[in-house]
């Protein structure tokens, strides 16, 4: 026998990982990312999100998969295609349901998980490319959340994307021709279904994981802020391990399984006793086939669009000569992007809530007040009082970023601390 | 902060759900699918007064007498009265061309009535038909004004008519003996139907309660195992 196989298969378990490592990085990959990853070891309850925006993505992966083995892609058999799963196919209801709360749990997350950036400031540097990428993921994870919403089929479905679609014909000059490009139609229709299956399933899914992919290699590099805003690689130990962080695995692998049971018992309590949600994970009109000549009385996007769909309708004037809708597309265009900025926006010493000054504090909470009820106000129909509501929500929404160079200049912070406080 | 984000978490779902379009003082419907014979007796009326005209699309015959208890051979005999075979689907017979110039539109697919609008909504518009000669039909409904749809259970309920006080009819009077059935029958009757449609909306309502049951218990204890699993690697940890 060589003597370099005997070495290598000396025993089992080691010697195949020995195998292995020889032909592909694995332990370096698992040391690099989980257990010499050092993360902060004063993390809370905010810095859950992450790893359970991962779990979702998993969970809509998977059921997605099912559901696309017998969900048609057609004008006639869409809507028929979800109730033979939902009646036919065995668990199909399960699959059904996980992935439709799924989605909408999606947001929850994602939403949590930007409101911890905003409170500990880890979109500054040196985390900026890492918040874009984030931005990156959001913008597509709405895109995907938008075209999924019309695979159903039902009357909502129809009329929402019907609604969101028009808004593309807003654009001076080229609208209507833009707008008919992406329907691929006259109307909303087989053609656009089929579009925006094509997109959901295939095109989305897959920039999506390249976006977390890279977003988590980002990460690693620059390494995880924390709840007080202060970079633990400043201070090293002589083996070069920050004093005040702790190897990702097995303690931060530990504490989100716990946490993924504690979310999967809130997410398993709506998927089983109310996937619906009042109808706002699954609304009324969507149980009744898309029907091109019946709008339903209310038309509300699902809840997670609700806040800039409330920004959009609260432009109620033209200006410049151009529609109301127009600036209503821009509104809402702005405020999906605008959080982007926050890295050059921030002008404060300090990182973190904790150590910034009362104008940021009272900016923040007026910021998710306003998100709030943008969010309620999206969800209704329109009215007088509530066009006003929405407008005044909507300057406070964009006074929180606009101002922000202002405010965090001028007030009055807290020094930071030199290690993290636990 | 945190109060504020919680408060609105709890008090929007809230808000919307108790929106409502109709002005009828509404009866409430609580549901039991636990009811066979309930249900049964709701397929029985289903079969006889409303799949003519609406039908059940989405939903199998074979499912519909497996999950009531209903043997194949009596569901077959007594309540199939067309062709259809077990495994086919509950539509009507009725043509939707000739539907349409009938009625000016087709009778709705009622497979997920209940959930379109809800089973309180079914229970109380099935019990408000009454006389309105204005009508091309004759009848009118409290719940769906100048509804398109003939009062298809008179015999059954009786005559219907408006009472109105002051100009203002908010109430409904049957006339004594006119009807098959006496009041309270008719209630259970299209309590019966009703809790039948609620069925055929989402068949696999028991199934996934009962197995969200077993769930939720599976994952407090393997919570409890987590939170150990934890507390054991961060017990040395100084936090």
């Amino acid at each position: 026998m060589d003597k370099s196989e005997t070495q290598s298969s000396n025993s089992g378990l080691a010697g195949a990982m020995e195998w292995i490592d020889k032909r592909f990085p694995a332990s370096e990959t698992f040391e690099y990312h989980m257990s010499r990853y050092y993360a902060p070891k004063n993390f809370n309850f905010w810095y859950y999100f992450g790893f359970l925006a991962m779990f979702v993505l998993v969970n809509q992966l998977v059921t997605g998969v099912w559901l696309t083995m017998n969900y048609v892609p057609s004008g006639d058999g869409a809507f028929a295609s979800v109730e033979y799963i939902m009646r036919d196919v065995e668990y199909g209801w399960l699959m059904r349901y996980l992935h439709s709360t799924g989605a909408s749990f999606f947001f929850v997350v994602i939403y949590l998980h930007m409101y911890r950036a905003l409170r500990y400031g880890s979109y500054r540097g040196p985390r900026e490319l890492l918040w874009l990428i984030g931005m990156a993921i959001f913008v597509a994870l709405m895109a995907e959340g938008f075209f999924g919403y019309l695979l159903p089929w039902g009357n909502m479905s129809y009329w929402g994307a019907q609604v969101i679609v028009s808004l593309v014909g807003a654009i001076p000059y080229v609208g209507p021709d833009l707008m008919e490009w992406v329907r691929g139609d006259f109307l909303m229709s087989e053609t656009t279904l089929n579009r925006f299956f094509a997109l959901h399933v295939v095109a989305l899914p897959l920039v999506l994981c390249i976006l977390i992919f890279v977003h988590i290699v980002a990460l690693h590099h620059v390494g995880s802020n924390n709840p007080d805003g202060i970079e633990i690689k400043k201070n090293k130990d002589e083996n070069g391990v920050p004093r005040d962080g702790i190897p990702f695995h097995p303690y931060y692998t530990v504490h989100d399984i716990h946490a993924m049971v504690v979310f999967l018992f809130i997410f398993c309590a709506v998927v089983f006793f109310a996937p619906e949600m009042g109808g706002y994970f699954l609304e009324k009109p969507n149980f009744e086939m898309a029907d091109p000549l019946k709008t339903p009385e209310h038309i509300a996007p699902v809840w997670y669009y609700t806040p800039f769909y409330a920004m959009l309708r609260a432009a109620t004037f033209p200006l410049f000569g151009l529609s109301a809708k127009f600036w209503g597309l821009v509104i809402m265009a702005g405020a999906i992007i605008i959080p982007a900025a926050l890295p050059w926006l921030d002008r404060s010493p300090v990182k973190s809530m904790r150590y910034k000054g009362s104008i940021s504090r009272v900016m923040l909470t007026l910021f998710v007040i306003s998100f709030f009820i943008l969010g309620y106000l999206g969800t209704q129909a329109p009215s007088k009082a509530g066009t006003i509501a929405a407008q005044v929500c909507t300057a406070i929404y964009f006074a929180y970023f606009i101002l922000m160079p202002w405010y965090t200049r001028v007030e009055q912070t807290q020094p930071e601390p030199e290690r993290v406080t636990v | 902060m945190k109060k504020i984000l919680l408060t609105l978490l709890v008090t929007l779902p809230v808000a919307a759900w108790s929106a409502s379009a109709s002005n009828w003082p509404m009866e409430e419907f609580d549901g039991d699918l636990q009811n066979l014979p309930s249900l049964q007796n709701g397929f029985k009326l289903y079969a006889n007064y409303c799949i003519g005209c609406h039908g059940l699309q989405f939903q199998r015959y074979e499912r519909t007498a497996d999950d009531l208890g209903i043997p194949h051979d009596l569901a077959l005999k007594n309540l199939i009265f067309t062709d259809q075979k077990i495994g086919d689907l509950m539509t009507t017979s009725m043509p939707k061309e000739a539907s349409k110039a009938w009625f000016g539109a087709a009778p709705p697919d009622l497979t997920m009535v209940t959930r379109v609008r809800n089973p309180d909504w079914v229970y109380n518009y099935l019990k408000t038909f009454y006389v309105d000669d204005s009508r091309p039909l004759g009848v009118n409904n409290k719940v769906f004004a100048n509804v398109g749809m003939p009062n298809v259970l008179l015999d059954l309920q009786g005559v219907q008519r408006e009472v109105c006080t002051d100009g203002v009819c908010d109430q409904l009077a049957l006339e004594a003996g006119s009807g098959a059935m006496s009041a309270e029958e008719f209630d259970s009757a299209i309590y019966d139907l009703t809790n039948f449609l609620y069925y055929v909306s989402e068949p696999a309502r028991l199934e996934r309660q009962r197995t969200g049951v077993f769930v939720l218990l599976f994952l407090i204890i393997l919570g409890s195992f987590t939170y150990l699993l934890n507390r054991e690697y961060w017990k040395d940890i100084e936090h």
